[in-house]
Protein backbone atom coordinates (compact mmCIF):
# COMPACT_ATOMS: atom_id res chain seq x y z
CA UNK A 1 0.00 0.00 0.00
CA UNK A 2 2.68 2.60 1.21
CA UNK A 3 4.80 1.58 -2.09
CA UNK A 4 1.72 2.60 -4.19
CA UNK A 5 0.71 5.11 -2.81
CA UNK A 6 4.65 6.46 -3.43
CA UNK A 7 4.58 6.19 -7.02
CA UNK A 8 0.66 7.52 -6.98
CA UNK A 9 1.67 10.37 -5.21
CA UNK A 10 1.57 14.07 -7.08
CA UNK A 11 4.37 15.38 -7.96
CA UNK A 12 5.39 18.72 -6.18
CA UNK A 13 4.80 21.81 -8.37
CA UNK A 14 8.24 22.82 -10.04
CA UNK A 15 9.73 26.02 -8.62
CA UNK A 16 9.07 28.35 -12.29
CA UNK A 17 11.94 29.08 -14.18
CA UNK A 18 14.09 31.87 -13.67
CA UNK A 19 16.04 32.03 -16.67
CA UNK A 20 13.86 34.06 -18.77
CA UNK A 21 14.08 36.64 -15.90
CA UNK A 22 18.08 36.47 -15.95
CA UNK A 23 17.71 36.56 -19.64
CA UNK A 24 15.67 40.40 -19.31
CA UNK A 25 17.53 41.45 -16.92
CA UNK A 26 21.07 41.38 -18.63
CA UNK A 27 19.21 42.31 -21.84
CA UNK A 28 18.01 45.73 -19.73
CA UNK A 29 21.55 46.32 -18.32
CA UNK A 30 23.82 45.56 -21.27
CA UNK A 31 21.61 48.56 -22.91
CA UNK A 32 22.63 50.96 -20.81
CA UNK A 33 25.96 49.86 -20.46
CA UNK A 34 27.03 49.95 -23.97
CA UNK A 35 25.17 53.15 -24.07
CA UNK A 36 27.70 54.32 -21.56
CA UNK A 37 30.83 52.53 -22.71
CA UNK A 38 33.51 55.33 -23.42
CA UNK A 39 31.54 58.08 -21.52
CA UNK A 40 33.26 60.03 -18.47
CA UNK A 41 31.26 58.61 -15.12
CA UNK A 42 28.36 60.84 -15.24
CA UNK A 43 27.36 60.52 -11.78
CA UNK A 44 31.14 61.37 -10.60
CA UNK A 45 30.65 64.00 -12.85
CA UNK A 46 27.50 66.10 -11.49
CA UNK A 47 27.93 65.11 -8.14
CA UNK A 48 31.85 67.67 -8.58
CA UNK A 49 29.61 70.09 -10.19
CA UNK A 50 26.91 70.23 -7.88
CA UNK A 51 29.39 70.35 -5.26
CA UNK A 52 31.32 73.23 -6.84
CA UNK A 53 28.36 75.28 -6.93
CA UNK A 54 26.57 74.57 -3.51
CA UNK A 55 30.73 75.22 -1.90
CA UNK A 56 30.23 78.97 -3.23
CA UNK A 57 27.47 79.61 -0.81
CA UNK A 58 28.56 77.84 2.12
CA UNK A 59 31.11 75.38 3.75
CA UNK A 60 30.04 71.92 3.42
CA UNK A 61 31.42 68.58 3.99
CA UNK A 62 32.08 66.83 0.40
CA UNK A 63 31.37 63.16 2.01
CA UNK A 64 27.69 64.32 3.15
CA UNK A 65 26.90 64.82 -0.55
CA UNK A 66 25.03 62.00 -1.68
CA UNK A 67 24.22 61.31 -5.46
CA UNK A 68 21.54 58.09 -6.19
CA UNK A 69 20.82 57.13 -8.91
CA UNK A 70 17.41 54.85 -10.12
CA UNK A 71 17.18 53.42 -13.28
CA UNK A 72 13.58 52.80 -14.62
CA UNK A 73 12.46 51.73 -18.00
CA UNK A 74 10.65 54.68 -18.79
CA UNK A 75 11.84 57.38 -16.80
CA UNK A 76 15.47 57.55 -14.20
CA UNK A 77 15.85 59.07 -11.38
CA UNK A 78 18.72 61.37 -9.98
CA UNK A 79 18.50 62.59 -6.28
CA UNK A 80 20.79 64.52 -4.65
CA UNK A 81 21.33 64.39 -0.80
CA UNK A 82 23.53 67.38 0.44
CA UNK A 83 23.69 67.98 4.52
CA UNK A 84 24.10 71.48 5.17
CA UNK A 85 25.99 72.63 8.84
CA UNK A 86 23.10 73.74 11.09
CA UNK A 87 22.47 77.44 11.48
CA UNK A 88 22.11 77.99 7.37
CA UNK A 89 18.34 78.16 7.73
CA UNK A 90 19.19 82.44 8.61
CA UNK A 91 21.15 82.61 5.42
CA UNK A 92 18.45 81.33 3.00
CA UNK A 93 15.82 83.57 4.50
CA UNK A 94 18.35 86.40 4.26
CA UNK A 95 18.80 85.76 0.32
CA UNK A 96 15.19 85.42 -0.51
CA UNK B 1 53.47 33.32 -38.91
CA UNK B 2 51.57 32.47 -35.51
CA UNK B 3 48.37 33.38 -34.75
CA UNK B 4 48.10 35.09 -30.84
CA UNK B 5 44.75 33.81 -29.02
CA UNK B 6 43.89 35.60 -25.63
CA UNK B 7 41.66 33.07 -23.53
CA UNK B 8 40.06 35.86 -21.60
CA UNK B 9 36.21 35.99 -19.51
CA UNK B 10 36.25 39.15 -17.01
CA UNK B 11 34.65 37.27 -14.26
CA UNK B 12 36.92 34.85 -12.51
CA UNK B 13 36.54 31.16 -11.86
CA UNK B 14 34.72 30.49 -14.98
CA UNK B 15 37.09 27.93 -16.71
CA UNK B 16 39.99 30.36 -18.30
CA UNK B 17 42.84 28.17 -17.61
CA UNK B 18 41.73 24.62 -17.50
CA UNK B 19 40.39 26.13 -21.72
CA UNK B 20 44.13 27.40 -22.02
CA UNK B 21 45.48 24.15 -20.62
CA UNK B 22 42.91 22.17 -22.75
CA UNK B 23 42.86 23.86 -26.43
CA UNK B 24 46.67 24.10 -25.95
CA UNK B 25 47.22 20.21 -25.29
CA UNK B 26 44.56 20.34 -28.67
CA UNK B 27 46.45 22.09 -30.90
CA UNK B 28 49.54 20.92 -29.86
CA UNK B 29 47.71 17.05 -30.28
CA UNK B 30 47.08 17.99 -33.95
CA UNK B 31 50.38 18.46 -34.90
CA UNK B 32 50.50 22.35 -34.33
CA UNK B 33 53.44 23.69 -32.56
CA UNK B 34 52.29 25.99 -29.61
CA UNK B 35 53.14 28.23 -26.50
CA UNK B 36 50.85 28.76 -23.67
CA UNK B 37 51.57 32.02 -21.51
CA UNK B 38 50.41 32.35 -17.89
CA UNK B 39 49.84 36.17 -17.48
CA UNK B 40 48.55 36.26 -14.10
CA UNK B 41 51.17 37.49 -12.08
CA UNK B 42 50.84 36.67 -8.73
CA UNK B 43 48.64 33.87 -8.90
CA UNK B 44 50.03 31.43 -11.10
CA UNK B 45 48.17 28.16 -11.71
CA UNK B 46 48.91 27.15 -15.59
CA UNK B 47 51.45 25.38 -14.40
CA UNK B 48 49.83 23.52 -11.89
CA UNK B 49 46.85 22.52 -14.19
CA UNK B 50 49.94 21.52 -16.56
CA UNK B 51 51.55 19.50 -14.31
CA UNK B 52 54.97 21.86 -14.98
CA UNK B 53 54.50 23.23 -11.00
CA UNK B 54 58.34 21.39 -10.00
CA UNK B 55 59.89 22.54 -13.62
CA UNK B 56 59.47 26.23 -13.07
CA UNK B 57 63.05 28.07 -13.28
CA UNK B 58 62.29 31.16 -14.80
CA UNK B 59 59.50 33.52 -15.56
CA UNK B 60 57.51 35.86 -17.89
CA UNK B 61 59.18 38.98 -15.48
CA UNK B 62 62.06 37.18 -16.05
CA UNK B 63 62.26 37.50 -19.62
CA UNK B 64 61.01 41.02 -19.45
CA UNK B 65 63.23 42.01 -17.86
CA UNK B 66 66.25 40.57 -19.42
CA UNK B 67 67.57 37.82 -16.50
CA UNK B 68 66.31 35.14 -19.08
CA UNK B 69 66.02 34.58 -22.34
CA UNK B 70 62.79 33.48 -23.55
CA UNK B 71 64.20 29.81 -24.49
CA UNK B 72 65.65 29.35 -21.05
CA UNK B 73 61.87 29.67 -19.57
CA UNK B 74 60.10 28.00 -21.55
CA UNK B 75 58.81 24.75 -20.47
CA UNK B 76 58.57 21.92 -22.75
CA UNK B 77 55.25 19.73 -21.91
CA UNK B 78 56.51 15.77 -20.94
CA UNK B 79 53.74 14.07 -23.06
CA UNK B 80 53.17 16.34 -25.84
CA UNK B 81 56.85 17.65 -27.76
CA UNK B 82 55.27 20.59 -29.99
CA UNK B 83 53.95 21.92 -26.51
CA UNK B 84 55.59 24.71 -24.35
CA UNK B 85 54.39 26.83 -21.11
CA UNK B 86 55.47 30.12 -20.54
CA UNK B 87 54.88 30.58 -16.51
CA UNK B 88 53.81 33.95 -14.72
CA UNK B 89 55.85 34.85 -11.85
CA UNK B 90 54.65 34.59 -8.32
CA UNK B 91 56.48 36.92 -6.17
CA UNK B 92 57.54 39.88 -8.58
CA UNK B 93 55.52 42.53 -8.60
CA UNK B 94 53.16 43.02 -11.71
CA UNK B 95 53.69 46.36 -12.56
CA UNK B 96 57.49 44.79 -13.72
CA UNK B 97 55.14 43.46 -16.90
CA UNK B 98 55.52 46.41 -19.43
CA UNK B 99 53.54 46.72 -22.65
CA UNK B 100 56.86 47.44 -24.24
CA UNK B 101 58.33 43.75 -23.24
CA UNK B 102 55.48 41.71 -23.35
CA UNK B 103 55.12 42.74 -27.23
CA UNK B 104 58.95 42.11 -27.55
CA UNK B 105 58.51 38.35 -26.21
CA UNK B 106 55.17 37.83 -28.22
CA UNK B 107 57.08 38.90 -31.33
CA UNK B 108 59.53 36.34 -30.84
CA UNK B 109 57.31 33.64 -29.94
CA UNK B 110 55.41 34.39 -33.26
CA UNK B 111 57.99 33.85 -35.11
CA UNK B 112 58.99 30.38 -33.60
CA UNK B 113 55.77 28.26 -33.41
CA UNK B 114 52.04 28.03 -34.59
CA UNK B 115 50.26 29.45 -31.42
CA UNK B 116 50.62 31.74 -28.76
CA UNK B 117 47.95 31.14 -26.19
CA UNK B 118 47.51 34.14 -23.49
CA UNK B 119 45.87 32.89 -20.37
CA UNK B 120 44.53 36.26 -18.47
CA UNK B 121 44.11 37.08 -15.58
CA UNK B 122 40.51 38.00 -14.06
CA UNK B 123 39.03 41.53 -14.11
CA UNK B 124 39.85 43.96 -16.43
CA UNK B 125 43.02 45.64 -15.28
CA UNK B 126 46.48 46.04 -16.39
CA UNK B 127 47.31 42.05 -16.39
CA UNK B 128 44.00 41.88 -18.39
CA UNK B 129 44.78 44.22 -21.20
CA UNK B 130 48.35 43.23 -21.36
CA UNK B 131 46.74 39.46 -22.17
CA UNK B 132 44.85 40.49 -25.03
CA UNK B 133 46.87 43.66 -26.24
CA UNK B 134 48.58 41.44 -28.84
CA UNK B 135 45.76 39.03 -30.01
CA UNK B 136 44.23 37.64 -33.42
CA UNK B 137 41.47 36.18 -31.85
CA UNK B 138 39.97 35.86 -28.25
CA UNK B 139 37.93 32.82 -26.68
CA UNK B 140 35.91 34.53 -24.52
CA UNK B 141 34.81 31.78 -21.65
CA UNK B 142 31.46 32.11 -19.92
CA UNK B 143 29.43 30.58 -17.63
CA UNK B 144 25.38 30.41 -18.21
CA UNK B 145 24.92 32.74 -15.42
CA UNK B 146 24.25 36.66 -15.02
CA UNK B 147 27.65 37.95 -14.09
CA UNK B 148 29.72 36.03 -16.41
CA UNK B 149 27.50 37.19 -19.31
CA UNK B 150 28.06 41.07 -17.81
CA UNK B 151 31.78 40.33 -17.65
CA UNK B 152 31.92 38.75 -20.98
CA UNK B 153 30.24 41.84 -22.59
CA UNK B 154 32.63 44.05 -20.56
CA UNK B 155 35.63 42.09 -22.46
CA UNK B 156 33.85 42.11 -25.85
CA UNK B 157 34.05 46.16 -25.44
CA UNK B 158 37.71 46.12 -24.24
CA UNK B 159 38.77 43.41 -27.69
CA UNK B 160 37.01 46.27 -29.73
CA UNK B 161 38.85 49.12 -28.68
CA UNK B 162 42.42 48.37 -26.43
CA UNK B 163 44.31 45.87 -28.81
CA UNK B 164 46.59 46.71 -31.18
CA UNK B 165 44.42 45.02 -33.52
CA UNK B 166 41.32 47.70 -32.81
CA UNK B 167 43.72 50.75 -32.85
CA UNK B 168 44.76 49.32 -36.08
CA UNK B 169 41.19 49.61 -37.36
CA UNK B 170 41.32 45.38 -37.68
CA UNK B 171 39.43 43.00 -36.09
CA UNK B 172 40.06 40.18 -33.14
CA UNK B 173 38.38 37.13 -34.12
CA UNK B 174 36.04 36.69 -31.14
CA UNK B 175 34.69 33.58 -30.37
CA UNK B 176 32.21 32.24 -27.42
CA UNK B 177 33.10 29.20 -25.26
CA UNK B 178 30.06 28.36 -22.78
CA UNK B 179 31.69 26.22 -19.61
CA UNK B 180 30.38 24.52 -16.90
CA UNK B 181 27.64 23.76 -18.86
CA UNK B 182 24.59 21.59 -16.88
CA UNK B 183 21.94 20.43 -19.38
CA UNK B 184 19.96 19.23 -16.46
CA UNK B 185 19.77 22.81 -14.81
CA UNK B 186 19.07 23.88 -18.67
CA UNK B 187 16.22 21.58 -19.24
CA UNK B 188 14.18 23.05 -16.05
CA UNK B 189 14.93 26.49 -17.06
CA UNK B 190 17.18 27.45 -14.04
CA UNK B 191 20.12 28.39 -16.28
CA UNK B 192 20.65 30.85 -19.52
CA UNK B 193 19.59 28.84 -22.42
CA UNK B 194 22.66 28.90 -24.77
CA UNK B 195 20.71 30.79 -27.38
CA UNK B 196 20.08 33.60 -24.76
CA UNK B 197 23.80 33.96 -23.94
CA UNK B 198 24.81 34.20 -28.03
CA UNK B 199 21.93 36.41 -28.68
CA UNK B 200 22.95 38.56 -26.10
CA UNK B 201 26.74 38.74 -26.93
CA UNK B 202 25.87 38.33 -30.60
CA UNK B 203 29.12 36.44 -30.43
CA UNK B 204 29.89 33.37 -33.06
CA UNK B 205 30.32 29.91 -30.67
CA UNK B 206 33.24 28.16 -30.68
CA UNK B 207 31.92 25.09 -28.78
CA UNK B 208 29.98 23.91 -24.99
CA UNK B 209 31.75 22.26 -22.43
CA UNK B 210 29.78 20.15 -19.94
CA UNK B 211 30.12 20.37 -16.20
CA UNK B 212 32.00 17.66 -15.33
CA UNK B 213 33.95 15.18 -12.79
CA UNK B 214 36.75 14.68 -15.65
CA UNK B 215 37.77 18.25 -15.61
CA UNK B 216 38.70 18.54 -11.55
CA UNK B 217 40.04 14.86 -11.74
CA UNK B 218 42.44 15.97 -15.12
CA UNK B 219 43.75 19.36 -12.88
CA UNK B 220 44.36 17.34 -9.86
CA UNK B 221 47.03 14.86 -11.50
CA UNK B 222 48.42 18.19 -13.73
CA UNK B 223 47.30 16.74 -17.09
CA UNK B 224 45.15 18.38 -19.80
CA UNK B 225 41.44 16.52 -19.58
CA UNK B 226 41.77 16.33 -23.76
CA UNK B 227 45.10 14.06 -22.90
CA UNK B 228 43.79 12.89 -19.29
CA UNK B 229 40.38 11.33 -20.53
CA UNK B 230 40.36 12.03 -24.25
CA UNK B 231 36.55 10.27 -24.63
CA UNK B 232 35.35 12.18 -21.79
CA UNK B 233 32.60 14.36 -23.03
CA UNK B 234 34.38 17.53 -22.09
CA UNK B 235 37.67 16.69 -23.78
CA UNK B 236 35.49 15.56 -26.86
CA UNK B 237 33.98 19.51 -27.08
CA UNK B 238 37.37 20.84 -25.76
CA UNK B 239 38.60 18.76 -29.17
CA UNK B 240 35.62 20.03 -31.19
CA UNK B 241 36.30 23.38 -30.42
CA UNK B 242 39.78 23.76 -31.41
CA UNK B 243 39.23 21.78 -34.57
CA UNK B 244 37.05 24.53 -35.44
CA UNK B 245 39.70 26.85 -34.03
CA UNK B 246 41.46 25.41 -37.32
CA UNK B 247 39.04 25.91 -39.78
CA UNK B 248 36.43 22.99 -39.44
CA UNK B 249 32.82 23.21 -39.58
CA UNK B 250 31.45 20.66 -36.96
CA UNK B 251 28.09 20.40 -36.08
CA UNK B 252 27.53 21.45 -32.45
CA UNK B 253 26.86 18.90 -30.07
CA UNK B 254 24.40 20.85 -27.12
CA UNK B 255 25.15 18.07 -23.92
CA UNK B 256 22.27 16.00 -23.02
CA UNK B 257 21.97 15.56 -19.32
CA UNK B 258 21.17 11.42 -18.24
CA UNK B 259 17.63 11.40 -17.11
CA UNK B 260 17.46 10.72 -13.27
CA UNK B 261 15.06 7.94 -11.93
CA UNK B 262 12.52 10.50 -10.19
CA UNK B 263 13.02 12.25 -13.41
CA UNK B 264 11.63 9.26 -15.40
CA UNK B 265 8.60 8.47 -12.77
CA UNK B 266 7.71 12.22 -12.83
CA UNK B 267 7.63 12.25 -16.62
CA UNK B 268 9.52 14.84 -17.53
CA UNK B 269 11.06 15.69 -20.22
CA UNK B 270 15.37 15.42 -20.48
CA UNK B 271 17.13 18.43 -22.20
Amino acid sequence: MSMLRFFNRTPAPEPAPTAPIARERLQILLAHERGARGQPDLLMQLREEILQVVSRHVTLDPDKVIVRMERGKMVSTLEVDIEVPSGIEGKFAAAS
Amino acid sequence: MAKVLVVTSGKGGVGKTTTTASIGAALAQAGQKVVVVDFDVGLRNLDLVMGAERRVVFDLINVVQGIAKLPQALIRDKRLENLWLLPASQTKDKDALTEEGVGRIIGELRENCDWVLCDSPAGIERGAMLAMRHADEAVIVTNPEVSSVRDSDRIIGMLDSKTVRAEKGERVEKHILITRYDPARAARGEMLTIDDILEILATPLLGIIPESQDVLRASNVGCPVTLNSPSSAPARAYLDATRRLLGETLPMIVPAGRKGLMDLLRGRRAA
